[in-house]
Order: C-alpha cells, then structure tokens, then sequence
C-alpha cells in the first residue's frame, strides 16, 4: 500500500519555555485508503496531532509529509487540498448563511467557475442526504445535520484525507450512528484516507488500526482487537473498552470462562449463543 | 425579542421579492432622497400612492409595515409636536407663551409625519423582502467601486454575512446563559437601575468569552477549508440583473420627475 502521510520526529509545544511538550517525538505512517482512529485521554495531544498535519499549526521540529509533499510554508495550501477537515463543534464551523452557501465555502475559495460549483454542491450534498436541506439556515438544523453539511462541504472538495477531530462528540446517539455510518461508507466505498480523533470506543473499534496517544506519544499502534485485548493497559491510561469487551469482564467476575481473544459484538453474539447451546 | 422587526425577513416570491437586492437597496436609498423634495400635498399624495403600489406588490399584509414604525413611534411623535407647536406663518389659531398653533404648524406636523411614515415603510418593505444574505451580497457588489480607493470590501462584506450568520446563534446562547443564571439566582427584571446594570455582568461575561471561542473555531475551520482572501474568490450565489429590474429603477425616475414636476 502507499504511505499517504508520513510523520517524523514530529515534536510540538505551544509554549516553547515549557519543557513537557504536546507532542513528543512522533513517529506515523498512514496508508492510503485506511480508516485510523486516534485514541487518548484528554489533552493526550490528539487534536494538536490533526492541527499539524493540516498545516494549521508549525511543528516545532520534525516532518511531515503529505501526498508526497513537505509541509512547509510554501506548500501548506496544496496540501489542503489534499485534507478535509471536520470538527468538533457542529455550530462554530458553519460558515455560510445557509447549508448550500456552507458547502460552496472551500469551493469559492479555490475560485471554482460557478456551474461546476453548483454541480459539486448539489452532489455533495446528495452524498450525505441533506438535499432537501439545502436552503436551511443553521439555527434550522439540529447538530448531527450540521455536522452532514461539514462533512458535504470536505466531499465538496474531493479530498484525499478527511480528519475528524472528534466530530462526533457533541452529538446525540443517533446523530453520532449516522456520522460514523458515513464514515465507513466514505472509507469502504469512496477510498478516502480516514483520520478520525475520538472518545468514542466502540467508533474507534471500527477502524482499521487504532493509534494511542499517552502524553504526546505514540503508545501502541496496532489493529482494534489487538489493542483491545490489552484492556487493562487501556484503563490504566483512563481509556475505555468497547461494549463487548466489557460484557467479557462482567462475565469472568461472574465466573464464565470468557476467550481472552477481543471479540467483535457480532463475533460476541455468535460465542454467547455457542457457550449456551454447550450448557 | 420575538417582536422586533427590524432586519426580520419574511420568505415570499411576490413581484419585490424577485426583484435584484441592488436594485432594492438603491430604489431604498434614492426614495429616502426624494422624499426631500415633497413641498406640498399633491408631491406627498404621489409618493404615497407609489409606497403603496410597493407594498401592495409585495403581497405583505399592511400590519406588518404599521408594527414597523411602531418603535419609532415615540420619535415621531415628539419631531411632529415641535413642528406643529413652534411654526409660525399662515393664520393664527391658538396661542400659549411660546406655543402657538398656526395653519403652517400643522400642515408642516402633517408633512413631517407623512415623510417618516413614508421612508420607514420604504426600508420595512426592504428588509421584509430581501433576505440578509442579499443584502450583504449586494453591500459588497455596490461598494465594489471603492476597491480602487483601497476600501477592504471583500473584508467588510464577508464580516457583515459573519455578524448575519452569528446573530441567531447568539441570541440562542444569550437566552441560554440567561436560563443558566436564572437557575443560580441572578435576577435580570427587578431592582434599582444600578442592581440591573450588575445583573447584566454574569450575562455579558461568559457571551464575550464564549464568542471570542467562536471567533476563533471559526477561523480555524475557515482557513483548514482553504480560505486565503478575496482574492481568486468565486462566487456561489449571484445577483443577476433583469428587466424588471431595470424597468423598477425607470419607473422612480418618472415618480422623481413628476415630483420635480408637482412642486411648488
């Protein structure tokens, strides 16, 4: 597979007299076309981590490379280009005065020729379902709507790699399902490089490869189950494990004999219905 | 909140409503121009008639134009006393010390009244038919001339769409961190002046912080969507330019003659 993003010694801090940095000499490669999850407790240097590779932030040293290029001064548009963004709050991101006029934004910026843009609109939009929606202004919508025009207005642009900086955190569960619903399908279907930065576990669980962040280092980068079968380390660095896993722990304080391997809720639904037809 | 009127917009597809923002805002400024030249009854009969035949094209039921001078209410009010009381000229009908009410008096308080009422029903029926976003786009497409005099109208009319875009949001806060103090004691409707003024700081504290943090999510999420400037812009939403247009703009310029004609 190509490497996408590729970050070396990357070391960050915002206060450049404090000795403790945000980030600490990272080191990451990412594929094209995988689906990362970034996990950490609060201000394990997460978000700072997206803000760099987006070019929003300078690192303090270290490189990162996007699509073959530098970020550096020079070339920090370019490589926008290349990255969609969605953030955390669905309001404070809402640009425009109504959803079309949000999702045109990043178009009217790269000085798109008008026809095309209504074309790219109306597609990107038709992709996250919120055609109907489109001349609503944002005090109409409800925050998982807001965070589907977000997400139209990064398809809008027809990035490589869309980050989600924990765009799903301000939501209900059900606005929460929909966002991540359609970011598998971006990931499976359409090929996009997905960085997703979340609390969430049972949304991180569904990557292909989850990264742990521990005070602005890398602490285990490796694929959900096993990551998830080292459940006390996780707790240890106030992380969570997903609900079957959890399931599997109140089952041995109980005293079944549960696999030690992490169970996927549909691998864990197969071996619940196995352990009973064997009593 | 709810009955302020001001800078309200009412959806509709009414004849004004089709009409080019640039051609209202214009129709709006050169009307309150014109009204200037009204000098006698016949003049303010023919402004009035044309107000109307704008409020009537812009199927808006006439209340909402009446709740529109409603606030100012008072001003007008207070403007035409004045003009009706210290006005001297014409027959002698009643008199008081200073106060003296004449036949100029009131036929000047009666003026004074009309223009009012007139120039805020014209720039009612501006704001009821256009929606703010228009107006912004058209601010920015009208002042785009004073680029060459290096006045930052890209700057100012994305500010001014910013500010529209942010108003409901805000007031949804205000209403919120009012709830929220509410709930811990502040009282915001009772006592001296001096205690409401105090009251008012638990409200106002936490909205500037929390809109300075808007502020600055904002721009992030601005720049990380490629925003660089006005320059190489496009543009989503155009304003496009139509006969109507044109024949709205002919049609004050016959009302300006004909008052040009009628006055005295």
């Amino acid at each position: 597979m190509n490497s996408i993003i590729e970050i070396k010694d990357l070391s960050f801090s915002y206060d450049h007299e404090e000795p403790k940095k945000v980030l600490d000499q990272v080191n990451l490669t990412i594929d094209q076309g995988q689906w990362v999850a970034l996990i950490g407790h609060n201000g394990s240097g997460k978000s700072t981590l997206a803000k760099l590779i987006d070019g929003l932030l300078t690192p303090t040293t270290g490189t990162i490379t996007v699509a073959g290029q530098t970020l550096s001064e020079e070339t920090v548009w370019e490589i926008r280009d290349h990255i969609g963004m969605v953030f955390q709050n669905p309001d404070n991101q809402f640009i425009g005065a109504d959803v079309a006029g949000d999702v045109a934004f990043g178009l009217e910026n790269r000085g798109v020729p008008y026809e095309e843009m209504h074309l790219r609109v109306k597609e990107a939009l038709k992709a996250v379902n919120m055609e109907k929606f489109a001349a609503h202004e944002p005090v109409r919508l409800s925050g998982g709507q807001k965070q589907r025009v977000a997400i139209a207005g990064v398809l809008a642009l027809r990035p490589q790699i869309v980050i989600f900086d924990e765009s799903t955190s301000m939501l209900d569960p059900k606005g929460r399902q929909e966002i991540v619903a359609l970011m598998r399908r971006l990931n499976k279907e359409e090929g996009f490089t997905v960085i997703s930065i979340t609390h969430d576990i049972d949304e991180a669980s569904l990557a292909d490869r989850i990264i742990v962040l521990d005070d602005g280092k890398v602490i285990a980068d490796d694929a959900p189950a096993k990551i998830f079968s080292r459940g006390n380390e996780l707790f240890k660095i106030g992380l969570d494990v997903p609900y079957p896993e959890r399931l599997k722990h109140e089952l041995a304080h109980l005293g079944v004999q549960v696999p030690k391997k992490y169970l996927t809720e549909k691998e864990m639904v197969d071996w619940l219905c196995q352990y009973v037809l064997k009593k | 909140m709810g009955k302020l009127l001001l800078g309200r917009y009412l959806q509709g597809n009414s004849f004004v409503h089709r009409l080019d923002p640039r051609a209202k805002m214009i129709l709006c400024f050169y009307f309150v121009l014109i009204v200037f030249l009204c000098n006698n009854w016949q003049t303010y009969l023919l402004l009035s008639a044309t107000t109307l035949l704008c409020a009537v094209l812009s199927k808006i039921k006439l209340s909402y134009f009446i709740k529109g001078v409603m606030p100012l209410i008072w001003l007008i009010l207070f403007t035409v006393l004045l003009q009706v009381f210290f006005t001297r000229g014409g027959t002698v009908y009643w008199q008081f010390g200073p106060l003296t009410l004449t036949q100029f008096g009131l036929l000047n308080g009666v003026f004074v009244f009309c223009r009012f009422v007139l120039i805020i029903f014209m720039s009612t029926l501006l704001t009821l038919t256009t929606p703010p976003l228009a107006i912004a786009d058209a601010t920015e497409s009208l002042m785009a001339p004073l680029k060459k005099i290096k006045v930052p109208v890209h700057e100012i009319s994305l500010m001014l769409s910013i500010a529209l875009r942010f108003v409901p949001t805000l007031m949804d806060e205000t209403t919120k961190i009012m709830n929220a103090q509410r709930s811990r004691g502040v009282d915001f409707s009772e006592g001296s002046l001096v205690k409401r003024i105090k009251a008012v700081i638990p409200l106002l504290i936490p909205l500037f912080v929390s809109a300075l943090t808007r502020a600055e999510d904002l721009a992030t999420a601005m720049e990380a969507r490629g925003y660089r400037g006005g320059e190489g812009r496009t543009k989503y939403r155009r304003q496009i330019w139509q006969l109507k247009d044109t024949v709205s703009l002919v049609f004050f310029g016959l009302v300006t003659v004909g008052l040009i004609f009628l006055r005295n």
